[in-house]
């Protein structure tokens, strides 16, 4: 079974690479961009029967910064 | 003065570390690596050095904070032992949870190596004894995570309990409320980005940082 973790800033955080992900696009000509957020997504590759709360427990203890971070968790 | 220089994969700093402990001590620390998870008894300082612990991936300081080293680094500052987090150091203090906040890329995402003027915010801690209070003093960053954001709470606290031990004093990487380094609410975990051990004696062309280690020795010796 596999499951996906995607990692995302907390709103209010300053990403300053979104940032300059925003002015780059700009840059190129694309009108209408607001903002931009930079997160990850991370795959996990797991035993069969492997719970939704293990892999809920892998993001707060590793996978995601609680500090500055929010992350969802998607279980196939 | 016992003292112990954590090495992780990917540090760095920890050769200048240990030679800046031993220059000052006049006693070479002892190096603990990663895996270690038993430390030597009666440890006075716990140092971790700058670097890019395990390639700074997922986040930096995120892997080597989870290293089974790291209880006995926190079973040490919990007793009241010393912990000194140097840059990857601070990194890894932040995701262990012995620090709040977190270091997060710089605001101008360049990678900052240069000499910093700082102002000594708090003295009054076995760290920064050495210095006057209010005192400006250079010591070089090279960093590319060093802007630390906390919440509005957390930075409020750490001003009004005197933590914020040191401040830059111009905007470098976009740190909140300009923090360049924070001790614990025992003041007895600092953790800092700027290098004090790479300006220990004249040949390095600045000795500021040189007052830290010795402000140490002056406590535990």
């Amino acid at each position: 079974m596999k499951a996906r973790v995607t990692v995302s800033l907390k709103p209010g955080v300053l990403d300053p690479q979104g940032r300059a992900i925003l002015h780059a696009l700009e840059g190129l000509g694309f009108a209408g961009v607001h903002d931009v957020r930079v997160g990850k997504v991370i795959e996990l590759e797991l035993a069969d029967g492997t719970t939704p709360e293990a892999v809920e427990e892998m993001g707060r203890k590793l996978l995601a910064n609680p500090v500055i971070e929010n992350f969802r968790v998607e279980v196939a | 003065m016992k003292t112990a220089v954590v090495v992780f994969p990917g540090s760095n700093c920890d050769r200048d570390l240990m030679v800046a402990l031993s220059l000052v001590t006049g006693v070479a620390p002892v190096a603990l690596w990663h895996a270690d998870s038993d430390v030597p008894a009666g440890l006075d300082l716990i140092a971790l050095p700058g670097g890019f612990s395990h390639g700074d991936y997922l986040r930096s300081g995120a892997i080597a904070a989870r290293a089974p080293v790291m209880r006995a680094v926190a079973d040490h500052g919990r007793r009241g032992g010393l912990v000194l987090g140097i840059c990857n150091g601070f990194q890894v203090l932040t995701e262990a949870g012995l620090l709040p906040g977190a270091l997060m890329r710089n605001a101008g995402l360049d990678f900052i190596c240069r000499d910093v003027t700082l102002e000594v915010v708090t003295a009054d801690t076995p760290f920064t004894r050495g210095y006057a209070q209010g005192e400006t003093i250079t010591m070089p960053v090279a960093h590319h995570d060093g802007n630390f954001q906390a919440d509005a709470d957390t930075l409020d606290r750490l001003e009004q309990q005197g933590r914020i031990a040191l401040r830059y004093m111009e905007d470098v990487n976009g740190s909140a409320r300009r923090i360049a380094g924070i001790l614990n609410e025992g003041r007895n975990i600092l953790g800092l980005m700027p290098h004090p051990e790479r300006c220990v004696e004249p040949a390095h062309g600045n000795t500021d940082g040189r007052r830290l280690f010795e402000g140490l020795l002056a406590v535990l010796a």
